[in-house]
Formats: C-alpha cells, sequence, structure tokens
C-alpha cells in the first residue's frame, strides 16, 4: 500500500551551489504526482532528494524534512532502510549487465540477504507480471542477461527490480525520456495500474505525459517549486504567470 | 526534398577516386605493418625456444630432480613444482592486497591519499626486480634467518600488487555509475553494492589484469636469486629453500656442461609454457564461474 510524502523546506546543495531552495510539497498516497520544468531546475534533484540518492554524490547535502509514511527520511533512519521503502527508476534503463533477467529481479533482496529460494520465485514472477514483462520473459529470464532485452524491455525490467522489494513509494526520474512512443505508451498505462499499490513521484520533460499520467503536477523553475496543484488546474488554468510561460511554451 | 535525395544519390554514384583508394590501401598496409611487427618477435622467440628445448624435454626431465655436476640426465621436475608453489604464495599474498587497494582507489580514492597510493603504485611498478628482491630478503630472510619460498613468494607478490592495482582501479572505472546507483536505489549498502555489483560487472577486466601481473612475475628471476634461492632437491615446506625454474635456467645457462645448456633451454620452454597453461586455465574457469553465478 503506498504512503503520502511530506516535504517541508527542502535545501538541496551541490557544493555551494543551491540546487533547491525551500521546498514543500505534500504528496498524496496512491496517486501519481509529476514534476515538471526546464532542464536543471532541479527536479531531478527534487526527487533524489526523498530517498537520499543525492548524498551519494560526493559535496552534494541536503537540510530540511521530508516524512514518507511515519519514517522520516533524514532523521533516524539509514540511508539503505530508506532506500528499501523507497523504489527508484531511472532516467537510462541500468540492468545488472552481468546478471540474468530473473536475478536482475531478484537483486535488491538476495543482496540484502534474503534466501528463501521458493519465495524469491513468488516474487521475481509477481514483480514481473506487474511490470507487465512476464510473458515476454518468463521462458528465457534464467538464461538471458538483462543487457539483451531492447530498451523499453529493460526499463520495465528495472520496474520489476524495484518493486520487487516490496516499496511503498515509486520514484521515476524521466523513465521514458529514453524510449520510443511504444515503450512509453507501455510504461504510461503500468503507471495508471501501479498507483493502486504504490505511490508514484514522476519527474518528465514531456508534459503530455504528466496530464496523462499524474493527478498531481509540480512545476519546478531555477530550483523552486513555483505551483503544486490538480494536473488539470496547472495545465489549464494555472495561477503564476511563469507556469503559463512554461506550459505554453514561450520557454524551457 | 527532392534535391536533397537527388545529391545523396549523386554522392553514392561518384566513383571513388584513386587518392582514396590508395590512401585505404596505405592504411590497411600500415595497420596489418604493425601487428606484425608485435607479434614477430614473439613468434620468434618461442619458435626459437622450441627449437632449441623440446629436444631436452622427455620424461625424465619432466619427473626427476637434477643430477650431480657433470653427469649426463636428471631433470627439473622440482623446479617446475617450486616454481608453481612460489607463484601460488605470492598470488595468495599479492591478489587480495592488489585488488583490495584498486577497490579502495576507484570507490574511496578521489582524495589526495589516493593520489599519494596511485603515484607510489606507479614508482613501486617501475622499481627494478633486483631492488624487490633486496626488499624481501631485508624482510623476511633475515628475520627467518635462512631463505625460503615465503622470501620468493613475499618477493613476487611485492612486484605483482602495483600493476594488479591499477588494472583493477581502470576496471572498476570503467562500470558506468548508473549502475551503482540501480543498487543504492535497491537499499544495498555501499560494500555489498561494490563487492557484489561493481567488482562483479568489471570481473573479466579484473583478471586480465591479475594475469597480466602472474605473467609478469613468473620468469622473474633476480627477486628470487636471494629469497627463494634455489634447491637441488624438492621442497614443499615454505620455510626452506625451493627451487624455481627461471633460477635453474640462470645456474644451468651459465655452467660449463653442454646437457645442462641443453635443459636450460627446455627450462626456459616449460617456463613460458607453464604461463600460458595458468592464464588460459584461469580464463575458462571464471568465464564458468561467470556462467554459473
Amino acid at each position: 500500500m503506498g504512503v503520502g510524502i511530506q516535504v517541508d523546506k527542502l535545501n538541496a546543495w551541490f557544493g555551494k551551489t543551491q540546487a533547491l531552495q525551500e521546498i514543500n510539497m505534500t504528496v498524496a498516497a496512491n496517486h501519481a504526482t509529476a514534476v515538471i520544468g526546464p532542464s536543471g531546475c532541479g527536479k531531478s534533484t527534487f526527487v533524489r532528494c526523498l530517498n537520499r540518492m543525492h548524498e551519494t554524490i560526493p559535496e552534494a547535502r541536503a537540510t530540511g524534512r521530508v516524512r514518507i509514511g511515519d519514517m522520516d527520511v533524514y532523521n533516524g533512519s539509514s540511508a539503505t532502510h530508506i532506500r528499501r521503502r523507497i523504489g527508484m527508476v531511472f532516467q537510462k534503463p541500468n540492468p545488472f549487465p552481468t546478471m540474468s533477467i530473473y536475478d536482475n529481479v531478484a537483486a535488491g533482496l538476495k543482496l540484502n540477504g534474503f534466501r528463501d529460494r521458493k519465495r524469491l520465485d513468488e516474487i521475481v514472477e509477481r514483480s514481473l507480471t506487474y511490470a507487465a514483462l512476464f510473458t515476454e520473459v518468463k521462458d528465457t529470464m534464467h538464461k538471458k542477461s538483462g543487457a539483451s532485452l531492447s530498451g523499453g524491455q529493460q526499463q520495465r525490467l528495472c520496474i520489476a527490480r524495484a518493486l520487487a522489494v516490496e516499496p511503498q513509494v515509486l520514484l521515476m526520474d524521466e523513465p521514458c525520456s529514453a524510449l520510443d512512443p511504444i515503450s512509453t505508451g507501455k510504461i504510461e498505462e503500468l503507471i495508471f495500474q501501479l498507483k493502486e499499490r504504490f505511490t508514484i513521484v514522476i519527474v518528465t520533460h514531456n508534459m503530455q505525459q504528466a496530464s496523462r499520467v499524474a493527478e498531481f503536477t509540480g512545476f519546478f523553475l531555477l530550483g523552486k517549486l513555483i505551483e503544486f496543484d490538480k494536473t488539470e488546474k496547472i495545465f489549464t488554468n494555472p495561477s503564476d504567470k511563469r507556469t503559463e510561460d512554461y506550459i505554453t511554451g514561450r520557454f524551457g | 526534398m527532392a534535391s536533397s535525395t537527388a545529391l545523396t544519390n549523386d554522392f553514392a554514384a561518384a566513383p571513388i577516386s584513386l587518392r582514396r583508394r590508395l590512401m585505404d590501401w596505405t592504411a590497411t598496409g600500415a595497420a596489418v605493418a604493425a601487428v606484425v611487427l608485435v607479434l614477430a618477435p614473439l613468434g620468434a622467440i618461442f619458435g626459437y625456444l622450441v627449437y632449441k628445448g623440446i629436444g631436452a624435454v622427455n620424461w625424465n626431465f619432466l619427473t626427476q630432480i637434477p643430477k650431480p655436476p657433470g653427469e649426463v640426465g636428471g631433470g627439473m621436475a622440482n623446479a617446475i613444482a617450486g616454481s608453481a608453489y612460489i607463484l601460488m604464495i605470492a598470488s595468495v599474498i599479492g591478489v587480495p592486497i592488489g585488488i583490495g587497494a584498486g577497490i579502495y582507489l576507484a570507490e574511496y580514492g578521489r582524495n589526495r591519499f589516493g593520489d599519494v597510493i596511485r603515484f607510489t603504485a606507479d614508482v613501486l611498478n617501475g622499481v627494478p626486480s633486483i631492488v624487490i628482491g633486496i626488499v624481501a630478503y631485508g624482510i623476511v630472510v633475515l628475520r627467518q634467518g635462512h631463505f625460503s619460498a615465503l622470501a620468493g613468494g613475499v618477493a613476487l607478490a611485492i612486484m605483482m600488487i602495483p600493476t594488479i592495482t591499477r588494472a583493477t582501479e581502470e576496471m572498476l572505472l570503467l562500470v558506468p555509475n548508473v549502475v551503482r546507483e540501480a543498487a543504492y536505489g535497491l537499499g544495498v549498502s555501499r560494500w555489498r553494492t561494490t563487492l557484489s555489483i561493481t567488482l562483479r560487472t568489471a570481473t573479466s577486466g579484473v583478471i586480465t589484469g591479475v594475469m597480466l601481473a602472474f605473467a609478469r612475475v613468473a620468469g622473474e628471476t633476480a627477486p628470487l636469486l636471494f629469497t627463494a634461492f634455489g634447491n637441488t632437491y624438492w621442497n614443499w615446506k615454505i620455510n626452506e629453500p625451493t627451487a624455481a625454474l627461471s633460477l635453474q635456467v640462470f645456474t644451468y645457462a651459465t655452467s660449463p656442461y653442454d646437457d645442462w645448456h641443453r635443459q636450460a633451454w627446455a627450462g626456459a620452454l616449460m617456463l613460458i609454457v607453464l604461463i600460458v597453461l595458468s592464464v588460459t586455465a584461469v580464463r575458462i574457469a571464471a568465464r564458468r564461474g561467470m556462467k554459473g553465478a
């Protein structure tokens, strides 16, 4: 079951450069929330702060408060513990190149010490089914490597891999930007179904995509959250002039 | 649109000029010549070794220990085994340290301390092997009070470490960062990611580095002169002087006996065969292991 996310006064830096300024946002449980904005506006940094991936970059740091369900992300929990409860799908499909399809999906559990073969089989099958990949790979998943799949399949494999550790939130950082329109359509369809079980935050460059998959949309500009509202409102009647300029294509 | 299509067609239909064909031949020819130049010495050395050495390779050579000076016959069985033994000791010491240091440099060493290690490794790589032998003599032989297989192994290990370290570092740095991030994103800790994801992705490259280091030290003579020292009898004790092919070749080649000269050639041939066999075996084993895992 998904949980809500509460962000208060989130600031993030790369060395001395401030990438995010005083972000406040409430993400509803079991809904998809889109994050849009021009390149370099901090939208990727924002989602990477939600699961503390931001701090894996040298000299990067963040302050503020992020609550995911009843868990305080920056206070009292280890980063690895948090990342187990918040799945992430990256811009470029990144399956583990030396592992089979099965091992890719099982990786998160195996590497954290999970050894029950039978349960693993069940979880892998279920995760691949959720990611709409199972029927395509069920005969070859033990033999073929994850890298042998097509780009769109690889991205669904990465989604399955993220789902296998049973997170409550799924963060997607431009998951379709490297994919063709058909694969993109499949992933968007998937997001619709996944919403029933997970809370989804999706960064996207594509405004049609935001309006298709997300109930809520946040518009970022120069490290600030300019406007956050129902997707419909953002795209039809934004309150802020800058939002309007961006969605009507006047910049970005 | 029409004009651009026409342009493309014109271009494709145009005959390739003589000048371009000549350039093509010259460049290809130069590349082939370079390959021949690189491979020729290797082929020449191996061919000459086989020519000079194969005559003395026989069952006795492979199974017997040396006869007293002046007597015809005997073999290098103890030296072949000794070389394998010393190299095993060197690998057991050198490979874990080398790979460990390489992991540190690639994953944690983006700082001053890392730069110091990198510089040290590069300098160590250039230190003459006889000097490494003196170091091993100082830290093992003097302390133990006698020559030993262990001292020889330590000397060779010191020579292997910098090569393995830098190769491991290079190979780990080739693993794209998105692969590490994928593991972090699953809640896998950093050290676990390094061992189970990054190192595993780079395995074949790291093995190449290890094999390079192994092959390089396998034929070393100077560092063994006053460490392993050599032995005309069998020895399996880590604390006793041990025969080695390279030492035996050195001793026999500088002796006044014709039979020993023939055996020296055969010993040199065995040394190369030993290296080729072990490198091949490790490669096959690694490929199996990667598939099985």
